[in-house]
């Protein structure tokens, strides 16, 4: 893997991308992998668009600046997509992973970036409605993340979502989220 | 235990770690959730401590003080107003020698008004005679809070402590760290036995009215004091080190400073991306380092002096402005270095204020000017 890996995640206040980032690490954490997680610091709202950062690495991680040019885009809100400019300042080659409905194809056509970034799609609503019976979109798109990744390995995600949320929800709340995970590992398009 | 916490929630479980027994506290942004965590202790029942809600900063700290006297180890914390609105009573608790520790979450002053980092809250405090250490990760600030309770309330120092930590560069950013365990803090740190407190059947008086012929006595006792903290910071740190594994230099941590010719000198979280910057540079052939400041009081003359032993230039770097002249830190850095043989000369940078990121190139910058300057 590469020394360090950068990501910045687009989500709107409320759907849970600090969670998806906490459990991410959490998962990184059972690899004995390095991991730093901040918001773009200062107000959030509930439905507004946020952002928030992460680096994965194999070593302690010493920077406290911004992320100014990530390796990762990650967008949870496809509404996003149109609203916001999801990929500025992503690095050449980099990749970005969004919570659509359509292939990487049509997404990059729709982005106007054909060719630039390597792009993946996964439907986490359809995945998170018919899995979980709601649309949220978070622990999807961490399934998916981490097969793009490559890092993390889905043995470690789900061991680690039952670790942290068995306790809190019922046995088959648990056993749905799962279920969702997986297939969203198994379903993202374009890898 | 390996855990992912932020900033502020390691401070938390540093303070339930310590057994402090009464926290008062006002909200403020960006400290908030470090009393929002140990109250939410206090409700599960992690924690034994009593948490005072106060109506403003000002009475926080004096509720504190009732508590530490009548014998409680305290905790508080706050951020920018909060710290302003505390400054009377900054001075009561370090004159009445009461071994607190408080957080300061650190972010800049309005107006205009600013939620974001910078020092110039905790610097403008620089002078109530306070210890002020300033952490560079979440995990120092857990481990420099353990260690502060014990500086403070070392016999020869009795004197609050004051720990710095950046706001959200450090306060709402989540990393992993290791979470010491109940028994190994209880055997590093052991309850506080104040010397003199105050008890119905032995009455004592505290922060008496003194005459101009006792006044100076008490003053110069806090200034011996905070001259003895220097070596208490040190030992406490290797102390620490010999339980936990980890240490940060006492007063001062140095990075790549024995043959540098160009020192940077830095407060806080920068000094971690200043460490990549030295890294990069060092593999060009350019001989630089970084020098953090971990304890701005007492301030490290001694230490300072050894690790800028070989520099041409020493940078500083400063959050923070004293208008109307430089940074803080230059202008201490340059009395600290005055009357040496062959003193190095000193170039102040302020950077950073309110928030604003200060990036790789930034920190690049300041090493290429200082190696272009001809002074």
């Amino acid at each position: 893997m590469p020394k360090m890996v950068e990501i910045r995640w687009h989500a709107r206040g409320g759907q849970g991308a600090v969670i998806a980032s906490r459990y991410l690490a959490a998962s990184a954490i059972r690899q004995n992998l390095y991991f730093q997680a901040f918001p773009q610091f200062g107000t959030e709202r509930m439905g507004a668009p946020i952002v928030a950062y992460t680096r994965i690495s194999d070593a302690p991680i010493n920077l406290r600046c911004a992320i100014e040019e990530p390796d990762v885009v990650v967008v949870l809100d496809p509404t996003l997509l149109k609203s916001v400019n999801v990929t500025a300042n992503l690095k050449e080659g980099g990749s970005i992973i969004a919570n659509y409905p359509g292939t990487p194809e049509e997404l990059a056509k729709e982005l106007n970036i054909d060719g630039k970034f390597k792009v993946y799609t996964l439907d986490a609503y359809k995945i998170s409605t018919e899995e979980i019976g709601r649309p949220i979109p978070n622990t999807p798109m961490v399934g998916a993340l981490a097969r793009v990744l490559g890092i993390i390995s889905l043995d470690n995600v789900l061991a680690e979502f039952e670790e942290q949320f068995s306790h809190r929800f019922k046995p088959e709340i648990v056993e749905k989220n799962l279920k969702a995970v997986r297939r969203a590992y198994e379903e993202v398009q374009g890898v | 235990m390996r855990e992912y916490l932020n900033g502020n929630e390691a401070v938390a479980h540093a303070v339930r770690l310590a057994r402090a027994e009464v926290v008062a506290a006002y909200p403020i942004t960006p400290q908030s959730t470090i009393v929002e965590e140990i109250a939410a202790q206090i409700a599960r029942g992690e924690m034994e401590a009593e948490y005072i809600r106060v109506e403003s900063e000002h009475a926080a700290l004096a509720a504190c003080f009732g508590a530490a006297v009548s014998g409680s180890r305290v905790f508080t914390a706050t951020s920018s107003q909060g710290l302003a609105y505390m400054f009377e009573m900054l001075h009561y608790v370090s004159g009445a020698r009461i071994p607190m520790v408080m957080a300061v979450a650190n972010r800049g002053l309005a107006a205009p008004w600013t939620i974001w980092a910078d020092h110039q809250d905790s610097v403008s405090c620089r002078d109530t005679g306070w210890i002020q250490l300033y952490v560079e990760t979440a995990q120092e600030a857990l481990d420099t809070c353990l260690q502060a309770y014990k500086i403070a309330e070392d016999p020869r120092v009795l004197t609050p402590v004051m720990l710095c930590l950046d706001g959200y560069v450090l306060s709402h950013t989540e990393e992993i760290l290791d979470i010491p365990s109940q028994e190994d803090v209880d055997r590093f740190l052991p309850p506080y036995r104040p010397q003199v407190l105050v008890d119905t059947r032995r009455p004592v008086v505290f922060g008496v009215g003194a005459g101009p012929d006792i006044y100076p006595s008490f003053k110069k006792a806090q200034q011996e004091a905070m001259e003895r903290a220097k070596e208490v910071i040190k030992r406490v740190d290797e102390e620490f080190y010999a339980f936990f594994g980890r240490r940060y230099g006492g007063l001062v941590e140095e990075y790549r400073c024995h043959d540098a010719e160009v020192v940077l000198v830095t407060l806080g979280a920068i000094t971690g991306t200043a460490r990549e910057v030295v890294d990069s540079l060092r593999r060009e052939g350019a001989k630089v380092g970084v020098l953090r400041l971990r304890a701005l009081r007492p301030f490290p003359v001694e230490d300072l002096r050894e690790s800028v032993k070989s520099a041409r230039v020493v940078a500083v770097l400063d959050r923070n402005c004293s208008f109307g002249y430089e940074g803080v830190v230059c202008t201490e850095v340059k009395a600290a270095l005055f009357g040496l043989k062959q003193p190095p000369s000193v170039i102040g940078f302020v950077a950073g204020l309110g928030g604003q990121d200060i990036r790789k190139e930034n920190i690049e910058g300041i090493f290429r000017s200082c190696f272009n300057s001809d002074v």
